[in-house]
């Protein structure tokens, strides 16, 4: 096989070949003399470096945890609590945000022009306002509630204080891992009923058959409903969402909920008008054309600016520090960082948390575009 | 273009009644909500006076804000040198004005950075005027300063950046790319811990800088990302004939770019730029976590004062609406260029 003899030495690769070599050599002269500070000041300053912390009894208690918990336990299960509580504020977050965000953001395209005015006045104010603020101001407005003994009630079921919200306790049988063990399990028959069904007709039949299966269940799984109840200067049984909690969740839902009915509308634009028409002619209810026709479409065009936003929201649960949630930012990189004073350490697995979550986020979006680009082809 | 732009269409006599329920519903209860807001706000609120007892029970009281003014809008700038501070962001303004100069516009690029050298070396003192060190500054001027500083420096970062993610070699692609994406997946309170506690470490002892000072380069370089990802969307605007078409004219590659492809990325960019400028004008008001005197930090203080207890709702809500007129007039401006520039586009050659 003789090819002619491309050149490798022509001026403007070599030029090409030295910028990168500066790069790489100028970064890797940054990061030696950054290490070798770095060791230099640890040792001035006697502190220790490397993972050993992690297996180190942590010391310090947390005030709300979803994973079991104690002073004694170790800095590592500290940073696993933190990344629950981290992920737990994200997702609910993320529920109330998506009914938001798609609420108004169809209203900001209401034929109604009060509608569109109102969700107007609801983007513009939240999108414009800065998170930590929105934060302060909600966190500040809930310490204004009466206290416990004038908590303001909830119909019987719960109570608002300025200790947070109490809201009764479903007490499961076998637990609540196995309630939702079992919830999955149902849920994934029912998606399955709908696959495999033959017609529409018997997955229908099939499905209420299965959902009356499942209440059957539910109910027997109940074993009662713990109420709170106000005793001396609290209350007792029944579950908290605490102020910080609550405040988090709220500021978070809001502010997310902006963004993401600007990218619904969005969405809603860039379907073609005539669809819509099309939808009418065919005679479908202003509902049912946004159900069918739509939405879907929309969702389509909306979906990598939406995970961004989700992203966006759990990089935004961060900013739990500022009412002092425990969240991995608030826990790792604040309290484990002033006990042992180990920063790279702390800072880089904080890093890593959310390197991780970013990257499988989008590869996520990627994989979801191709599908939908393979589907457009056929 | 959207639904309500075809109202000939005979299906707008049959509107749904259930839509007009549910939005009669959520309007009666934002009604119910906004009118005691606003009676609370202003109607019964008390302006001035010199505590809390000052103040009614029924209203907001907004006599802590009045009377902590000047710290509110200059933080502790030694009296007698507020000029200073008003000086400093006339310059940050003289500075960014060939942008409202359509022509010119790329002056910017050159005028922003030298105002904001006059910015800090005004507050600062420079060694001609008596010295303020940065543990004075604050207020609302800080937010704004800190803000436009670090914008005026991110910017020409995220330009670079974002031609180095689209450069033809393998190696200062990769480098930038993995800067671009790590940035954007870290939250900007890490990278201020991260510029308290990780960067005295790891420099000479001989070169430390002032908390502050550490907070806008972390802020820079954060920002930086975001405004290479939206040069980025204007540098893939631009056609690849306009490229070739420059280089067939006889233009040097720094001057295709300069000339030709720079200018029309950067008009593409302008909405997607100034959104990340007023999201890093919101990202200003997190400073007051290290501990800096910003609005929020002196109006925290302001509220652990014995006189002014238990008055956070105002005090929040007040540095809330400062942001929000701040930002909504900044939206709105770049909305109006947007349409500016639109009609320029479309407008019959």
């Amino acid at each position: 096989m003789s090819r002619p003899p491309v050149s490798l030495m022509t001026p403007a690769r070599l030029a090409g070949w030295a910028w990168q070599a500066l790069a790489l050599v100028g970064l890797g002269l940054v990061l030696v003399m950054a290490a070798r500070t770095g060791a230099a000041n640890l040792r001035a300053s006697g502190l220790a470096s490397g993972f050993d912390f992690l297996n180190r009894a942590a010391g310090f208690d947390i005030a709300e945890s979803a994973i079991p918990y104690s002073p004694r336990a170790s800095n590592a299960r500290v940073f696993a609590v933190g990344m629950v509580n981290t992920l737990r504020v994200t997702a609910l977050a993320g529920l109330f945000a998506t009914a938001l965000g798609v609420g108004f953001g169809v209203a900001l395209r209401a034929r109604a022009p009060w509608m569109r005015g109102l969700a107007r006045a609801y983007v513009e104010l939240t999108r414009n306002m800065p998170l930590p603020i929105l934060l302060l101001v909600l966190y500040s407005l809930l310490a204004m509630a009466p206290p416990p003994r004038e908590a303001i009630e909830l119909g019987g079921l719960g109570f608002v204080s300025n200790r947070g919200l109490y809201l009764p306790r479903i007490e499961w049988r076998w637990g609540s891992g196995t309630a939702l063990a079992g919830a999955g399990l149902a849920l994934a028959a029912l998606v399955g009923i709908w696959r495999a069904a033959p017609t529409r007709r018997v997955a229908m039949a099939l499905s209420i058959s299965w959902l009356g299966f499942c209440g059957l269940g539910l109910v027997l799984s109940v074993s009662g409903l713990n109420l709170p109840r106000p005793q001396g200067f609290g209350f007792v049984g029944g579950s908290v969402l605490s102020p910080p909690l609550l405040a988090l969740v709220a500021a978070l839902s809001l502010y997310s909920g902006g963004y993401i009915a600007e990218v619904v509308r969005g969405g809603l634009a860039a379907v073609d008008a005539g669809q819509v028409e099309a939808a009418q002619a065919l005679g479908l209810s202003p509902i049912q054309a946004l159900r069918w026709v739509t939405l879907p479409q929309a969702l389509r065009v909306a979906a990598p600016p939406l995970a961004s936003q989700y992203l966006n929201l759990a990089k935004n649960a961060s900013l739990a520090i500022v009412v002092g949630y425990p969240d991995l930012v608030a826990l790792f990189g604040g309290t484990v960082l002033n006990q042992t004073g180990q920063a790279v350490e702390t800072l880089s697995m904080i890093l890593g948390f959310y390197l991780v979550l970013s990257l499988s986020l989008s590869g996520l979006i990627n994989l979801w575009a191709a599908r939908q680009a393979r589907w457009a082809v056929r | 273009m959207s639904a309500c732009a075809f109202p000939s269409l005979p299906t707008r006599a049959r509107r749904s009644w259930t839509a007009w329920a549910v939005g009669l519903a959520v309007a009666l209860a934002a009604l119910v909500l906004v009118a005691p807001a606003l009676r609370w706000l202003f109607w019964d609120a008390t302006w001035v006076g010199q505590s809390r007892a000052a103040c009614g029970p029924a209203g907001a009281c907004w006599a802590m804000i009045t009377a902590r003014a000047p710290q509110i809008l200059l933080g502790f700038y030694p009296a007698g040198h507020g000029w200073r501070v008003g000086l400093a962001v006339a310059m940050l303004a003289v500075g960014l004005a060939p942008l409202a100069w359509r022509r010119r516009a790329g002056l910017t690029m050159l005028t922003a950075p030298v105002g904001a050298l006059a910015c800090l070396a005004l507050m600062g003192g420079a060694g001609i005027l008596p010295s303020v060190p940065s543990a004075y500054w604050g207020g609302l001027a800080l937010n704004l300063i800190v803000g436009a500083v670090s914008a005026i420096f991110a910017l020409p970062i995220g330009i670079l950046l974002s031609l180095a993610r689209r450069s033809t070699l393998p190696v200062i692609r990769i480098l930038a790319s993995a800067y671009v994406e790590a940035v954007r997946a870290a939250p900007l309170i890490v990278v201020l811990f991260a510029a308290a506690v990780l960067v005295p470490l790891l420099i000479p002892p001989q070169w430390s800088l002032d908390k502050l000072t550490r907070a806008i380069v972390a802020i820079t370089f954060f920002e930086a990302a975001y405004m290479a990802e939206a040069v980025r969307g204007g540098l893939m605007a631009v056609p690849q004939g306009q490229r070739e078409a420059a280089r067939a004219l006889g233009l040097k590659g720094w001057q295709v770019l300069v000339f030709v492809v720079l200018p029309q990325a950067l008009r593409t960019a302008t909405p997607a730029l100034v959104n990340s400028f007023i999201g890093l004008l919101k990202d200003t008001s997190l400073i007051y976590v290290i501990g800096v005197l910003d609005i929020t930090g002196v109006l925290r203080n302001a509220v652990s004062d014995y006189a002014w207890q238990g008055l956070e709702p105002e005090a929040y809500i007040f540095v809330g609406l400062t942001f929000w007129l701040l930002c909504f007039g900044l939206s709105r401006w770049s909305a109006a260029l947007e349409r500016r520039a639109a009609r320029a586009q479309g407008a019959p050659s």
